[in-house]
Formats: structure tokens, C-alpha cells, sequence
């Protein structure tokens, strides 16, 4: 499907202004974008650039000192990512964040922490409503087993998986908990090229399948271009483009500041 | 075993019978979102039913052929019965085909309508609809990803089904008598078997034949409705139709559909089947799991594992045949069952396996004695889809790796007087699609089929194959010459990697042998033997000792075959050169190109003939980097020892 032809809704989530500094490191100044209900959005730019600084922004794990975060919107100054989780947030990192000792089926399974509301004595004594409620549960996580296609592997601990497999699963995982907004921090990092074909063919279909909106960072300029909608590209800190992967090839600035200038 | 099938002589019949008799029992299983999800006969046949109206207000007629790809699922084979409850023919065929593969029988069948599993399956057939004019409909299962297609010619399964269900309900009895109207002399099913040469054939198979075999078959093993089997191969190929979909159907027994390719051996051991079918190649695949972990187990484990192993070796076959065997080992063998036959088992899924059948190919007679020598009563059966596969199959308590078993019940074999088999058997297939002269030429008036595959009879009156019928061969007095059963004989020995067997036209058999150069390399190192390479290695006289007793072993047990008795080797060498595909002595494959050897090796087999006992050999070899050079070497050519059977029988 060509991108011309996919049509989006409004504008969920804009970042206005956004400036965080670490001391007298500015990692982010004055950055604008905003995304649309059901496009994949990625941020990309060269290292040190700010990427994960934004996400981590819009997910309520850093706080910024100017600017502000607007989700479906409300307006955002403090948001813890508890909050970010609730507001249907959902994301996976860079580094692969999964509790190794454990069962994929329990890795997935903890995706779904938010959306259970038995207390902790009715889940202890295994009582009806906490029994109906696992049931339940149990079920949205094998449909995203399905939909991921690590059926074969579901009793398998994860620290046993190769490297490809844990980046499926900690999609899963933030599937699970049935995001309107998914944040990817570079997916297909460290993969060989048939992984990340996999990976892509994944990104898309859940994009298609449940119209998340997708919001990721990604390296492979290839990936990017191939399934974004629209790519904000940072460099020190600063916007320097945004716009369609079409666009963004022609912009002079995001050539220079990937290629480099002679100064 | 259901008794008092007579009269239901379709398949839509049986699974009406079996939903009113045994309605509450599982037909099918499926792992769904992992959990295993179970069908009734009732739930079956209501499927069947409501899917076979949708699909004739689709205009699914008598006669019709209803395309179905895919894995084994249990809504295609509801839509299997349901094209046989109008009187159409279910056509399976490959998921695994690629678009081009599957034009060939749609085109020839002329095929309207389609059921696929899923996306995979619909883009080939969308692929291919350009050069498949007639097909105008095709239903999908699994909605993933469907979507986006707008193609006229997609319905969903689900709203055939409902539209089947609205029909049924509007006209109850339109469907009964489309029933009833079928008869066992009706096609049932139409399978394409993959041809190696041309265009596939589309054998065409009766109601009559395939329930006659399933019934034949289910009656000798004593097959009931309590038996699981577990449906894990290409339901397009007969071997698995047969077990999945015949069977079933005359005895009742339940189906179990593993949730993906990759879990098949989890699924497997889950489900526990008692009756299970495999190629020998699956077999051997499973065997190299259990090795590969067998080497990472500890040392304590890896030695119970070995001595009980070899324990099994010498009495497992005997004590699962229900043979004498000795007070100590009847005791050491049930420690063994304890300790590692039992897990073993387990471990394979097969701790309920009743009986356990192997077929496709000749499997390897250790292969073979390993799963039986650990409790599991695989057998050994001769069909193919001409046929509805069962042909002969091995009873409990006879079973042997080198024959396949006596007849079974209602078929009548002979040979013509080049040893080709000939099959007649109420299985038969009616004929090939579109293709009378192939029929003819593969059933005769009287209606023989003629299998191509050479074999005899032995004194036990069991089926033994030897080899295709265009190999075969004939010694100087005429007896059978039948080069690839001798040399599979002699390769079944570890030391042995190849041989070539020379006999055709002269009065005694000589052969060349390529040793394997790791095992003879081991067995060289254990006795202290040094060599610089292979070539010194294969002169050597020790190793030509080895060879001779390997070959004297063969010697033996032909002098028990009297068919075969003057097949025994007379003399053999061992070639200073392993055989190579790159020197065009063996195809790609690794089969044995016997002509082209012969011609090359020229003054080789004259010298086996002549009775010379060294000859000097200049060869050619090509490197793999294209160079070519030259080897020499004075090989030797040793006799080995002939028997009578007599003196074997003495010996033993």
C-alpha cells in the first residue's frame, strides 16, 4: 500500500517546546512534532541526538524542564510512565528489558499488569473472580502469542532465546497491554536482515491489525523509510526536519547532518 | 471397531452414523490459542452439513471439484466431507507448493471453488488466477491479513458457514437426500502425486476403495473410537489422509492437529497419540534429537543410557515380539523400561503408541530396531496412493526390517516374469484424471496394477521389495540380479559409505566398496594402525579383512534367501577414491550411477572377473576448484567367502 493512499485520524499526542537538559548537557531544545491516530512515526537522527530522550519524554520516565506533552488533548507536565502506561502507552527498549528466568507466556503475561483488578488476597487464594479474571487474561495473551507467531516457544524461558525471538517477545509483551501508542526503541537493532524483514512485516501488521499508532526510533534508514508515514529527524538536540520519507531524502539539512559539512 | 457399517458406503454416510451413535465423543482436536479445542461427531457433522449447503447455494454441484490447500485443520476436513456430502470430489493439495506447482491440477481438474487455510494460501491461488480461468471462488479460514482484499472472487469460511446454516434451516432435507443419493462406487477423493517425471497424475480414488483399505486395515490392528492419532503431515499426501480422514471415519477414533509446524513434538507429547504413522526420515530425524542430547547429558546418564541401550539391542525386538528371551534379561530389560526405555518414550510422544507404521521408503534396519528395541511396535507397511495405501502390512509378533509384511485381507499379489509386482486389491484406484493412457498403462483389463517395483514372496509368505523394476538385473543362469537391495545390505554396515554392485548379464556378483573413512579411521586408531590418508587406508589388508567380513556377513544371510542365494559376492576391491558426484560417479543425489562407473573403471571390473589379484589403476579426479590431476594406485582384489545355506543354518 502505497503511504498516499493511507488516511490518518487526529492528532493524539503533541509535543510542544519540549526542552530537557541533563546539568549543562541540553539533550533536547525546543522540540515540536505531533502524531497522528494510526501512523507509524519515526524519530530518527544520528547517535546523540536525543531519540531516546524523546521517547523516554513522552512515556513520563523524564520530566522536561520546558515545554509541554499533549495526549487525545489533555495536557501533560508530570507524568509518571504508571500514568503513561494508563493513558495506553506502551513501549519497548533499546537494551531488551525482559525477565530472563522467566516463561514467555509469564513475560506477556505481566503486559497485562494494569488490567487486572482483583486484589492481592483474591489472587493468593485463588478465588473465583481472580480465577475468571486469569482465564481472561491468559486468552488476550495467546491471541498475541498467535499474532506473533512464537507459539513453539511459549514455555521456553526467555534467557534461552536467541536475540531475534526476545525483541519479538518484548513487542509482545507491550501488545499485550492493548496500547493505542506504541513506542519501539530501535526494534530492529542488532538483527540480521531476515529478522528484521520479520520485525517490519510484525510493525506493520500491528499497525493494520488493531490501528496502533507506532512511534519508533530506528537506525536502518532502509526500515524507516520503507514503513514510516512521517520521520521527525533530530541532530544535537534540535529539530532539523519532518515530513514524509520522501521529503526527508530531499531535505539538505538532514543530509548534511547525517553525511556531515566541511566548516 | 464400529460394526454394522453395511450400507454406509460414503463418507458423509459414516460421519452421519458416527454422530448419531458416538455424537458426544471427540472427532477432532485442534491446539488453539493454546488450548487444546475439541470437536464431537455431533459438532463435526453439523459443520460438515452447514458448510456443504453453503457451499451449494455457492453452486457447488455433483461432479464438482472443491480445491483444498493447506495444513491439516479440522475446518478443511469438514470441507472435505462436505464436498463429498453434494457428490463432489475434495482435490488436497501441498500448503507447501509453490503457485506454479498448484496451476497444474486446477487447470486439469478444471476446479471452481477453493478452500484455503489462510492468507499464504490465498495469495498462490490469487497468483495463479490468471491461468485458471474457471476458478471463480475461494473460501479462506483464517482471516488474518484478508483485510485489504477486495478480489470478487474471496469469501470468508465464516460467512459460507453462515450462509450454510441459513440454507439448512430454510430446506432441512435438500441435504439429506444429496446424502443419500451418493454411492460407494462414487469418486471420493482425487490426489495428485508428485510425479518426478512430467506432469503430476490425478489418481482417482472411489468411496468404495478407501473405506474398504481404512476397514481392512482398522479390523487387523483392532482399531476402536478410544484410538488417538496425531495428524502432523501433508494432509494432501495419502499416507496422512488415509490415518487422518479414512480411518477416522470407519472407526470413530480422534484426530489431533498440532497448532504449528514448530510445535509438533510438544503438541505431540501433549496429546500422547496410540496410533501414529511416520516417513523414515522423521524417524531418523527424532533418533538424531535424542542422540544430540543424549551427548550433552551427564556422564552418569549417558552410561545408563548406553549399557541399556545395548541391552535393548540384543533382547528388545524379542520381548516386544513376545519371543523367548532369557530370566536376566527379562529383568534388566523392565529396570531399563524403569530408567530410559519409558522416559524415552515419553520424551517422543510415544508412551501410548500401539502401533506405529512406517512407510515412503526403505528405512535402515538399525533405524528400524531402535524403536522397536525400546518397546515402540512399529511396523512396517506397503501401499501407495493407487492403491489407498494398504497393501501389506506386518502383524504383531512378525515384524522384520527387510521384508514388508504378508498381504492384507482382500488383496491378491503376483509377479510378472521380470519380477514386477502386480496388485489387484477392491482399493484400486478407478483411474488417472484425463489421462487414459497412463490408466492403461498402469492397470491392465483384468485389473492388475502394475507398481513398477520389483520383489517376491519369501517361505513366510511376506512381501519383500527389492528394488524398481527398470534396475533389476539377471545373472548368467538366469536368477535374480538386484543391485541396489545388495548394496543397501552391505551399506547398512557403518564401515561401509558406498558399493557397486556388478552381476548383470555374468555368472557371479563382484562389487567395489568405498569404506567410510571416519568409522574405519576410528576403528584404525583403536587398533593402532597408522595410515597417511585415505588411499593408504583403503589398501590396507586389515581393512580389507574388515570389508570381507562385512561382505561374508551379506554372503550369509542371502544363502537363507533362496531367491537370492546366488546374488552372494564372490570378490570385491576397495576403490582408492571415494565416489563423487563431481566426477560424475554418483548423481546430485548421492545415488549410484552404476552405468557410468562400470564404464570408467573399465579394467577395474575385468579384473574382478578375470581372477587377477592387483591391478594398476591411473584416474582422473577433479579438484573442486575445477583442476583436474592424476591419481594412481595398485589396488588389490581379495575373494570373499560363499555359503551354502546349509552350512549358515549348521553355523547357527
Amino acid at each position: 500500500m502505497s503511504a498516499a493512499a493511507r488516511t490518518f485520524g487526529e492528532v493524539i499526542l503533541s509535543v510542544e517546546g519540549v526542552s530537557l537538559s541533563f546539568g549543562g548537557v541540553k539533550a533536547l531544545q525546543g522540540v515540536s512534532f505531533d502524531v497522528r491516530e494510526h501512523e507509524v512515526r519515526a524519530i530518527i537522527g544520528p547517535n546523540g541526538a536525543g531519540k531516546s530522550s524523546m521517547l523516554n519524554v513522552i512515556n513520563g520516565v523524564y520530566h522536561p524542564q520546558q515545554g509541554t506533552i499533549r495526549l487525545r488533548g489533555r495536557e501533560f507536565h508530570d507524568m509518571d510512565s504508571h500514568e503513561a502506561a494508563e493513558m495506553g502507552i506502551a513501549r519497548t527498549f533499546q537494551n531488551i528489558a525482559l525477565f530472563k528466568g522467566m516463561s514467555v507466556l509469564d513475560n506477556i503475561m505481566t503486559g497485562r499488569n494494569l488490567k487486572m483488578h482483583c486484589n492481592f488476597l483474591q489472587q493468593a487464594l485463588w478465588l473465583g473472580p481472580a480465577k475468571r479474571e486469569e482465564a481472561a487474561h491468559r486468552r488476550a495473551v495467546e491471541e498475541v502469542i498467535d499474532f506473533m507467531e512464537i507459539q513453539h516457544i511459549r514455555k521456553t524461558p526467555v534467557g534461552k532465546l536467541a536475540y531475534g525471538l526476545q525483541k519479538r517477545v518484548e513487542l509482545a509483551r507491550a501488545l499485550a497491554a492493548e496500547p493505542t501508542l506504541l513506542l519501539l526503541d530501535e526494534p530492529m537493532a542488532g538483527m540480521n536482515l531476515e529478522e528484521k524483514q520479520d520485525m517490519c512485516r510484525f510493525v506493520l501488521d500491528v499497525n493494520d491489525h488493531f490501528g496502533t499508532t507506532i512511534v519508533l526510533i530506528e537506525h536502518d534508514m532502509g526500515v524507516v523509510m520503507d514503513i514510516s508515514d512521517r520521520v521527525v529527524v533530530l541532530d544535537y538536540g534540535k529539530k532539523i526536519g519532518d515530513g514524509t520519507p520522501d521529503e526527508i531524502r530531499a531535505n539538505q539539512a538532514v543530509i548534511d547532518a547525517y553525511l556531515g559539512v566541511a566548516h | 471397531m464400529s460394526k454394522n457399517l453395511s450400507g454406509l458406503d460414503t463418507f458423509p454416510k459414516l460421519l452421519l452414523h458416527h454422530a448419531r451413535v458416538r455424537g458426544g465423543l471427540p472427532a477432532m482436536r485442534e491446539k488453539d490459542l493454546g488450548i487444546w479445542q475439541t470437536w464431537t461427531w455431533r459438532q463435526f457433522a453439523d459443520e460438515a452439513r452447514a458448510l456443504a449447503c453453503g457451499l451449494a447455494s455457492a453452486g457447488f454441484k455433483r461432479g464438482d471439484h472443491l480445491a483444498i490447500v493447506g495444513d491439516n485443520r479440522p475446518r478443511l476436513y469438514a470441507a472435505m466431507c462436505a464436498a463429498q456430502c453434494l457428490g463432489g470430489i475434495p482435490v488436497p493439495m501441498y500448503q507447501d507448493a509453490v503457485a506454479a506447482e498448484m496451476a497444474f491440477p486446477i487447470q486439469n481438474a478444471e476446479i471452481a471453488f477453493a478452500v484455503a487455510e489462510d492468507q499464504e494460501q490465498v495469495d498462490k491461488l490469487l497468483e495463479i488466477l490468471p491461468q485458471c480461468a474457471a476458478l471463480k471462488r475461494i473460501f479462506y479460514d483464517d482471516a488474518r491479513g484478508m483485510r485489504h482484499y477486495a478480489q470478487p472472487q474471496l469469501t470468508a469460511y465464516d460467512k459460507l458457514l453462515a450462509a450454510g446454516r441459513e440454507a439448512l434451516q430454510r430446506a432441512p432435507a435438500f441435504l439429506e437426500t444429496e446424502i443419500a443419493k451418493g454411492s460407494g462406487a462414487d469418486t471420493a477423493a482425487m490426489f495428485f502425486t508428485s510425479g518426478t517425471t512430467g506432469n503430476p497424475k490425478g489418481v482417482v480414488l472411489t468411496h468404495h476403495a478407501l473405506i474398504d483399505r481404512a476397514t481392512a486395515a482398522a479390523e487387523m490392528e483392532g482399531l476402536s473410537d478410544r484410538d488417538v492419532v496425531f495428524a502432523y503431515m501433508p494432509p494432501a499426501w495419502i499416507g496422512q489422509n488415509i490415518f487422518s480422514y479414512a480411518q477416522p471415519f470407519v472407526t470413530g477414533y480422534c484426530i489431533c492437529c498440532p497448532e504449528s509446524a514448530e510445535t509438533v513434538m510438544t503438541d505431540m507429547r501433549e496429546i500422547g497419540p496410540t496410533y501414529y504413522f511416520a516417513t523414515p526420515r522423521v524417524l531418523e530425524a527424532l533418533l538424531t534429537q535424542v542422540s544430540i542430547r543424549m551427548e550433552d547429558a551427564g556422564a552418569l546418564k549417558r552410561s545408563m543410557y548406553k549399557y541399556f541401550m545395548a541391552l535393548a539391542q540384543r533382547v528388545g525386538g524379542a520381548i516386544l515380539d513376545g519371543k523367548r528371551a532369557g530370566f536376566a534379561d527379562r529383568l534388566l530389560y523392565m529396570l531399563g523400561d524403569l530408567c530410559v526405555y519409558g522416559p524415552l518414550r515419553n520424551a517422543l510422544g510415544m508412551s501410548r503408541v500401539r502401533v506405529a507404521y512406517t512407510a515412503g521408503e526403505a528405512i535402515g534396519p538399525d533405524l528400524f530396531r531402535f524403536y522397536r528395541s525400546i518397546g515402540i511396535n512399529l511396523k512396517q507397511l506397503y501401499g501407495s496412493t493407487e492403491t489407498s495405501v494398504f497393501v501389506c502390512i506386518q502383524p504383531n509378533g512378525q515384524v522384520r526390517a527387510d521384508t514388508v509384511g504378508p498381504a492384507v485381507k482382500g488383496v491378491e499379489l503376483k509377479f510378472t516374469s521380470q519380477r514386477e509386482l502386480l496388485i489387484r486389491s477392491p482399493g484400486l484406484f478407478k483411474e488417472y484424471y484425463k489421462n487414459p493412457q497412463a490408466t492403461i498403462a498402469a492397470k491392465d483389463a483384468e485389473g492388475w496394477f502394475h507398481t513398477g517395483d520389483a520383489g517376491y514372496v519369501d517361505q513366510d509368505g511376506h512381501l519383500r521389495i527389492i528394488d524398481r523394476v527398470k534396475d533389476v538385473g539377471k545373472l548368467a543362469d538366469a536368477t535374480l540380479f538386484a543391485p541396489k537391495y545388495l548394496e543397501n545390505k552391505l551399506k547398512f554396515f557403518p564401515f561401509v559409505n558406498e558399493a557397486v554392485m556388478f552381476g548383470d548379464g555374468r555368472d557371479r556378483v563382484c562389487a567395489f566398496v568405498n569404506i567410510d573413512a571416519e568409522a574405519v579411521g576410528n576403528w584404525a586408531e583403536k587398533k593402532n594402525l597408522s595410515y597417511s590418508g585415505y588411499t593408504d587406508l583403503a589398501s590396507r589388508d586389515e581393512v580389507y579383512a574388515l570389508v570381507r567380513e562385512c561382505i561374508e556377513k551379506v554372503n550369509a544371510d542371502l544363502a537363507l534367501e533362496p531367491e537370492l542365494a546366488s546374488s552372494q559376492v564372490h570378490r570385491f576391491l576397495i576403490l582408492h577414491k571415494l565416489l563423487d558426484a563431481d566426477d560424475g560417479e554418483l548423481t546430485r543425489t548421492r545415488k549410484v550411477r552404476r552405468g557410468a562407473i562400470a564404464e570408467k573403471y573399465r579394467e577395474l571390473v575385468a579384473a574382478l572377473y578375470d581372477g587377477r589379484d592387483s591391478v594398476h589403476i591411473e584416474a582422473q579426479v577433479k579438484y573442486e576448484d575445477g583442476r583436474s590431476g592424476m591419481l594412481s594406485a595398485d589396488l588389490k582384489l581379495r575373494d570373499a567367502k560363499t555359503f551354502s545355506a546349509a552350512q549358515v543354518k549348521k553355523a547357527a
